[in-house]
């Protein structure tokens, strides 16, 4: 983080590359931060990148025939299987270059999913490429339901959340499973890097993308991608929503690197999580028991997730 | 000089792939496909080819790796049965419609349930509809020319889709063979490498993929089905240039013995050897009956069928997998709609025999053939019912 601040202190625009890769015209919804996430990634990426991209709103509203917002390669091929195409993208280049067909470049493979893409329906193909050491990343943007399909609840929907498959009824309040912890899942794979980030965060999301690029195998970024629609929430409030979730604690920023945990923002105090909840419509019927009972979760993880960067770091500084 | 060795098919079928200079290979193991992979990684490992062999978690996956590794530019093979063909369907009918030229061997077996790894052609019908070049073959021989000769047609910048070998599983896949091993200079020059029309890398960004609405999505199957149509001569040209360098000259449908049959028998795949066997007996015996191979299931050969059985008074199709609540075979299927407007129509009879391995031996197709010519009228029969 410091490095960051001190950046910060500069004229911060100036530090970034002009040059967009996924470019405007596309037709994310008002306020979208996972269009936002989506264009910090591919700048950080730049220009020698090929993204495999899963089924999903950024695919949707990226690539109407005949028109495209990439500049950059781009292939979408189905829902589940984001990973497995970039294995083989990331498998013919290396191959083509070793054989010299193609002149020897490095160029990044990329993988893209959504929440639903990665932690439902494509965790196979996901853990598949990670077990198998691919050079690639592989980029989840996380809106918490398939908000593609009309906000339908995942694994990785939060609990409480009233989704139109978990809709907050008179018997049961919305969500009732608190929601799947990828990159733990990610980190269970002992790839050489795993990040969480959010678009709220643009300069601390770009670094980690470069890190992340440069690093040889595996590596997995979880992105917080809030998502006005589907969290009733007005769009100008989408900045402003990430920040809460991770000064909340709802979604701590932090790095694995070879095992060694970090925490991006380490904050003394959270939050009340109620700040974050009250201002989404997706919460608005938790009741005061719930809102402790989410409160007293997120305390609980982030106590665990601190003794994590404690415990992997002990001895090393 | 070709060389002449006794060997199991399915390692007669990987060193093809080998000498086919294949770059990724992605596979997950299923009976009776195994011998084919394991050979193939091999091979990799010992240094005899230089690919990426990439040991999947699924056969989804093992198409969604060689949709990738294709589209970036790659030579690329897979091979698979029966469930993990019906797994990886999905994306089976997407490699088409993106024009990816994958090579597939599909060692034939039933699809579950109940559960059964022995051979028939209920895999590869419920895919029938993908968008594939499909071929069809009858022995070893013909499994390690069509490696060559799938990506020599699949490759064609006029072309450019997926092709899919059709072999039966264990009755050629673990059976030892006599096979004529081609020179790799013979190989190199018929196979040289697939230089892809688009690709994805940096230097000339293409999206691949793109959705569309129904504003344009009519105009790209009508693109997609005459792609397919379309290939039909280079599948022949690519056939008649392997047989001049080879000797060896296939074609859409075979025929064996038809002169002046007024009764044809129509199969595929392994069990048209079988079938030869009766009708030498039955001509044998005076009766004026014939066999026709169908080979090249997609595109159909509609043309070159109706003119193989142009003199015959009756048909007997045998099918190895059934159209449930249908009306029989898909094989048989598509004859009739062949036939439905000829002038002059055979009597079409349907047999549905050799499903999940059941032997089929020559007297079988000789009591089919008799039924068939007893019993009047258009039917269909599961063959060799145990009641």
């Amino acid at each position: 983080m410091d490095k960051n601040l001190d950046r910060l202190n500069v004229y911060a625009s100036r530090l970034i590359s002009q040059k967009e890769y996924f470019v405007p015209g596309h037709r994310a919804c008002q306020g979208c931060a996972e269009a936002l996430a989506l264009r910090l990634v591919a700048k950080a990426l730049g220009r020698n990148n090929v993204i495999a991209s899963a089924t999903g709103c950024m695919e949707i509203v990226s690539s109407p025939l005949p028109l495209t917002s990439w500049n950059v390669p781009w292939i979408h091929v189905a829902f589940e299987n984001a990973a497995a195409v970039a294995s083989g993208i990331e498998a013919g280049l290396k191959v083509l270059m070793r054989k010299g067909r193609i002149p020897p470049k490095r160029i990044n493979v990329m993988a893209m999913a959504g929440d639903g893409g990665t932690s439902d329906i494509g965790l196979q193909a996901l853990s598949g490429a990670m077990e198998r050491g691919h050079d690639f990343i592989y980029v989840c943007f996380d809106n918490e339901a398939y908000m593609n399909t009309g906000i339908q609840r995942s694994s990785s929907t939060p609990f409480g959340a009233s989704t139109t498959t978990s809709p907050a009824g008179s018997v049961v309040p919305g969500q009732t499973t608190w929601k799947k912890n990828m990159p733990e899942i990610a980190v269970a794979h002992n790839i050489p890097y795993v990040a969480t980030a959010c678009s709220s965060y643009p300069f601390d999301l770009m670094e980690k993308v470069k890190k992340a690029a440069a690093i040889e195998g595996p590596a997995y970024i979880h992105i917080l991608s809030v998502c006005p629609t589907g969290w009733r929430l007005p769009p100008q409030m989408a900045i402003h929503a990430g920040r809460l979730a991770v000064e909340t604690g709802m979604f701590p920023l932090y790095e694995v690197e070879q095992g060694r945990y970090h925490l991006n923002i380490d904050l003394s105090e959270l939050r009340p999580i109620e700040e974050y909840l009250k201002i989404q419509g997706r919460f608005r019927h938790l009741t005061p028991e719930m809102i402790e009972q989410i409160q007293q979760r997120v305390g609980e993880e982030y106590e665990k997730l601190k003794k994590k960067v404690r415990m992997t770091n002990e001895g090393q500084e | 000089m070709a060389t002449r060795v006794g060997m199991e098919v399915s390692i007669a079928a990987a060193e093809a792939v080998k000498q086919a200079n294949v770059d990724v290979i992605a596979a997950y193991p299923i009976t009776p496909q195994t011998h084919i992979v394991e050979h193939l990684s091999e091979v990799v490992n010992n240094g005899e080819l230089d690919a990426e062999f990439i040991p999947v978690e699924s056969e989804h996956s093992a198409m969604s790796v060689c949709t990738g590794s294709s589209a970036a530019g790659a030579r690329s093979f897979t091979c698979t049965s029966s469930q993990g063909l019906a797994l990886m369907s999905e994306i089976v009918y997407i490699t088409s419609s993106l024009r990816l030229p994958i090579l597939m061997l599909l060692a034939n077996r039933s699809l579950s349930g109940p559960l059964s790894i022995w051979n028939d052609h209920t895999d590869v019908m419920s895919i029938r509809d993908c968008g594939w070049i499909q071929v069809f073959v009858e022995n070893g021989q013909e499994v390690y020319d069509h490696v060559f000769i799938g990506y020599r047609v699949a490759e064609d910048r006029n072309v450019l889709l997926p092709f899919m070998v059709n072999l039966d599983g264990f009755v050629l896949t673990h059976v030892i063979e006599p096979i004529e091993f081609l020179d790799q200079e013979i190989v190199d020059r018929y196979l040289p490498p697939y230089q892809p029309k688009y690709s994805l890398h940096p230097d000339h960004p293409v999206t691949m993929g793109a959705f569309a609405t129904p504003a344009l999505y009519t105009e790209t199957k009508k693109a997609q089905t005459e792609s397919l149509t379309e290939a039909m001569p280079y599948v022949l040209k690519a056939w008649q240039e392997f047989g001049d360098m080879t000797g060896r000259y296939y074609h859409p449908v075979e025929t064996y013995k038809t002169e002046g049959a007024k009764v044809v028998l129509v199969t595929q795949g392994s069990l048209s050897e079988t079938a030869t066997l009766a009708i030498d007996s039955l001509q044998g015996a005076g009766e004026p009956v014939g066999l026709v191979k169908i080979r090249l299931w997609r595109p159909f050969p509609f043309e070159e069928f109706k003119e193989a059985v142009a003199g015959a008074d009756l048909v007997v199709v045998m099918d190895r997998a059934i159209s449930y609540g249908g009306p029989g075979g898909p094989l048989a299927s598509e004859i009739r709609s062949a036939l439905y407007a000829q002038e002059k129509r055979p009597r079409i009879v349907n047999f549905i025999a050799g499903i999940a391995g059941r032997d089929v031996a020559p007297e079988d197709f000789v009591h089919m053939i008799q039924q068939a010519q007893e019993r009047p009228g258009e039917w269909y029969e599961l063959y060799g019912v145990r009641e």
